[in-house]
């Protein structure tokens, strides 16, 4: 190939200008979120200027010493690590019977399993409500404002994709590594340890990564199952919005921080996100 | 060696959590939905009333209103991104310095809460103090208002989600487009296709059954779509889509027999496009390996 100097430069500049129009898009939303939050509610009103002149942090001291923010965010933590974390070896588990083995019915599962993540929320509420303050009850015990309820209910959008994720990946690795481990006397704990994890370790990884993140943003069950104790941070950031005016600074201070994990967690992980989700798709 | 017994057991915890929290809920909320059941209504419980609800649906001009409207928005959100999205990924393919620093900064959007999209977005248009509004207003004379004009918060709402959900299809893209083998393309080259030809003859279709996967959970989440657009517009005009509409029939109007039959045909329906979809992709699959 001969091209000149000139035009390697020219397309690299565009390339650039490109690139920085597509960076200005995505980052002026949330660069004005950081604006509004650094704004006291008088200064927010008049000429919307999206220029920062100075820090008002009084936002976020009054998000982070909330003690109700602190408590939003713990669950937060538990529940998506333990989601992420149930879903990872759950799906693994799903992937790895649909793939190796001779199920009847083995595609209408696998369809039926993707499914669940299809269904509408609101009309779902119902039931689910019933089920955690009725149906799972234990002296007074209910799953109603837990934890594990939330961790458990959020498996049913979670485990579908994740399985879909990692079929691919368990389907591309050759059934004949398995043989050569079993016949080298390992069993299906061997296997799965010595042969599927390892090669299916950047599948598995986007897998916990976006159900953790699927499991942090999730609103709609936690708002409608969680009363005080289980309540986590989405639903916490809605709360501002109330009918008596809702406190910008604040929502927006609180939406910035809400941001901030998943934003580390991109940034860490942003190779195997690429490398896990061709969802097995291509196959070489 | 492999028997289906243990591939039963290693998939039970799956189906049995499944089956409480997924199948459980569907079951009653499709017995629900064959009945009349209103908390506010003369006649206390449920009441059996056969096919009524679904009846009722068919000439449901708001219902039928939110149908079309999740219908635009789906099409014209997912069509921005595939395309959006397949030329940012064809761009990341190349390699040039700050390329990651470029993909990381183009993925944020896909981590951040659909609640907090939509306050985002909220902030970005309000009328007061939202710079949208005013620079709209300022610099092409143009009155925007979400909550008076239902086409503007449905376009909103599109950007919105293309703005949030177009990363998604560029990594997928990317990850489809690294995988392609390199010798066709070159083959095609050397053959003196024109640029267009390849990419029509030769990379689609590689990336077929990605391009239909993302699309396929495209689909499915673009149509329960609630938390973002009810934040961002609070279920104003032109932002009544399905989720949104059977939030209202369930919620405010306690309508929950008809809330469920309307979350019966949503489903039915997602599933009938995303089955097709599925075909689409399994089958060409088939005729790979094969």
């Amino acid at each position: 190939m001969t091209t000149s100097l000139r035009q390697r430069v020219l397309r690299l500049a565009g390339t650039y200008a490109f690139w920085i129009f597509g960076t200005l898009v995505t980052l002026i939303p949330i660069w004005w979120m950081f604006v509004v939050s650094m704004r006291s509610r008088v200064e927010l009103f008049g000429r919307p200027n999206l220029m920062l002149s100075r820090f008002f942090t009084e936002n976020y001291t009054n998000v982070l010493t909330d003690s109700a923010f602190q408590r939003y965010m713990t669950n937060s933590i538990v529940v998506s690590t333990s989601n992420a974390v149930l879903v990872m070896v759950l799906a693994l588990l799903a992937t790895y019977a649909l793939s190796r083995y001779k199920l009847t019915g083995r595609d209408n599962i696998f369809f039926w399993l993707i499914t669940n993540r299809m269904a509408p929320p609101a009309a779902f509420l119902l039931p689910l409500f019933i089920m955690f303050t009725r149906t799972f009850r234990i002296g007074g015990w209910t799953l109603y404002d837990t934890q594990i309820g939330l961790i458990l209910l959020y498996c049913v959008f979670n485990l579908p994709f994740a399985i879909w994720l990692l079929k691919g990946v368990v389907d591309g690795i050759p059934i004949e590594l398995d043989d050569a481990a079993m016949i080298d006397g390992a069993g299906l704990w061997g296997v799965l340890r010595h042969v599927i994890v390892p090669l299916a370790a950047p599948g598995l990884a986007v897998t916990g990564i976006l159900s953790w993140v699927f499991a942090w943003n999730e609103y709609l069950f936690a708002a409608n199952l969680t009363s005080v104790n289980a309540r986590t941070i989405t639903t916490g950031l809605a709360e501002f919005v109330t009918v008596t005016g809702t406190n910008w600074g604040e929502l927006a201070a609180m939406s910035m921080i809400t941001l901030i994990p998943s934003a580390v967690i991109v940034i860490v992980a942003q190779r195997y996100i690429v490398m896990g989700l061709t969802f097995g798709a291509v196959k070489e | 060696m492999r028997n289906s017994r243990t591939g039963w057991l290693l998939l039970s915890p799956t189906l049995i959590i499944l089956l409480i929290f997924g199948f459980a809920p569907f079951l009653y909320v499709l017995f629900v939905g064959f009945n009349q059941w209103n908390v506010f209504s003369a006649e206390d419980g449920l009441i059996f009333n056969g096919l009524d609800n679904f009846r009722r649906l068919v000439f449901d001009a708001d219902f039928l209103h939110s149908v079309g409207l999740t219908a635009r928005f789906a099409i014209f959100a997912i069509g921005s991104e595939v395309v959006l999205g397949f030329v940012l990924a064809q761009m990341l393919t190349r390699n040039f310095p700050g390329k990651s620093l470029f993909r990381i900064i183009h993925t944020l959007p896909l981590m951040v809460a659909p609640i907090a999209v939509g306050a985002i977005w909220r902030l970005l248009v309000i009328p007061g103090f939202g710079p949208v509004p005013f620079f709209l207003d300022r610099w092409f004379d143009l009155q925007y208002q979400i909550g008076t004009y239902p086409d503007q918060a449905l376009w909103t709402s599109v950007i919105m989600d293309v703005w949030h959900w177009t990363p998604f299809v560029t990594l997928t893209m990317l990850a489809g487009l690294t995988a392609i083998p390199k010798e066709p393309v070159e083959q095609a080259k050397v053959d003196g296709a024109s640029r267009f030809q390849v990419f029509w003859y030769v990379t689609l279709p590689f990336l077929r059954p990605v391009l239909l996967t993302t699309v396929f959970i495209r689909i499915m989440d673009a149509i329960r779509t609630v938390d973002e657009v009810w934040m961002l517009a609070g279920g104003g005009p032109g932002t009544r889509f399905t989720g949104i509409y059977i939030w209202r029939v369930v919620f405010p109007r306690t309508d929950y027999g008809y809330g469920s039959s309307i979350s019966i045909i949503t489903l039915y329906l997602t599933i009938v496009l995303c089955w097709l979809l599925f075909i689409a992709i399994s089958g060409r699959r088939k005729g790979e390996t094969e």
